[in-house]
């Protein structure tokens, strides 16, 4: 068998059922997302909740519907805490530094 | 000739004979792609979240009625795009042709019509609203700029998925394309989704006129 041929051999995945009550479970949450909208939460919390749900909802995409879950777990340790890594860099270095270059400017 | 220790090497994952990560050259490269789109995008909803931060007149120019609705209309049309592309890859992999090709030309649908949703909505911003690049009538004017800059290339997305989706249609029905390049495809197609899960809370539902 080539390397290829190897590599892309089938792999076991969801069925039909699964991936139709993941995407059930999608469309609540950006229900409950709007529901929350509409109560007119205070900002930070309702930020907080939004952000929390989001990242639910990438993670449930990811796994099922981009078949993450069913990768070897090497392919997931190479991409998901790279992309973690770089957003954190993105937060200690850029905002601190946005916020200096906002207190420079002539008022 | 090789020693037992050599040959244990030789054997092991990364040793050049075998894909480390058990998926093709091309899957790789899109999951990279992936990767490096994100931080695109994260840095636009970075940016976003500091404008909005440093600027307290910051517009809320988003109703319950109609616009939420209407964003969230737009939300569900791109969920169940993404639901007819992990069927099509479904197909693909039973080398179900038919199936694969109507469930993509599905995708697309959904795409086209996502797009022309979410233009009907700039149509109305701009022209009803008065909102643009440079200016809006509340508040800050740099709404207009990472408004229309971040939802613009998430549409730029959609619309360029929807050309390769049309691409790899055509290709898989001709017999040209293999279920990797669907499945490839579809890591894209879902890739959009999942941006959009991020823009429609952050930029819509946290910005609710009341």
């Amino acid at each position: 068998m080539s390397s290829e041929a190897h590599a892309v051999e089938e792999h076991a995945g969801a069925t039909v059922g699964t991936n139709i009550a993941i995407w059930v479970g999608l469309v609540a949450i950006t229900f409950l997302e709007v529901f929350l909208a509409y109560k007119a939460l205070e900002p930070r919390l309702m930020l907080t909740i939004l952000v929390m749900l989001s990242v639910a909802k990438a993670a449930m995409i990811m796994a099922w519907f981009m078949h993450l879950k069913f990768e070897k777990f090497s392919l997931v340790l190479l991409l998901i805490p790279a992309t973690i890594f770089c957003l954190c860099m993105m937060f200690i270095f850029f905002y601190p530094e946005a916020f200096r270059l906002l207190q420079m400017r002539p008022h | 000739m090789h020693d037992v220790k050599t040959e244990t090497v030789m054997d092991s994952a990364w040793s050049g004979g075998k894909s480390p990560f058990a998926i093709g050259s091309k899957k790789l490269g899109m999951w990279l792609f992936i990767v490096s789109d994100t931080l695109t995008f994260s840095v636009l909803l970075i940016t976003y979240s500091y404008c909005r931060l440093t600027n307290p007149d910051w517009p809320r120019p988003f109703p319950i009625f109609p616009a939420i609705a209407f964003s969230t209309t737009m939300t569900i049309v791109l969920l169940a795009s993404s639901l007819t592309m992990v069927l099509a890859v479904m197909a693909s992999q039973r080398n179900d042709r038919k199936k694969t090709v109507m469930w993509m030309v599905a995708t697309m649908v959904g795409g086209l019509l996502f797009t022309g949703l979410h233009l009907t909505e700039w149509m109305n911003m701009i022209f009803k609203e008065g909102f643009s690049i440079t200016a809006n009538p509340e508040g800050s004017p740099l709404f207009g700029a990472v408004f229309f800059g971040i939802t613009g290339l998430h549409m730029t997305h959609v619309m360029i998925g929807v050309i390769y989706l049309g691409i790899v249609a055509v290709g898989y029905g001709r017999g040209k394309f293999s279920a990797e390049d669907v499945e490839v495809n579809g890591l894209y197609w879902h890739f959009v989704d999942l941006v959009w899960m991020f823009v429609f809370p952050m930029i819509y539902l946290m910005s609710v006129k009341y």
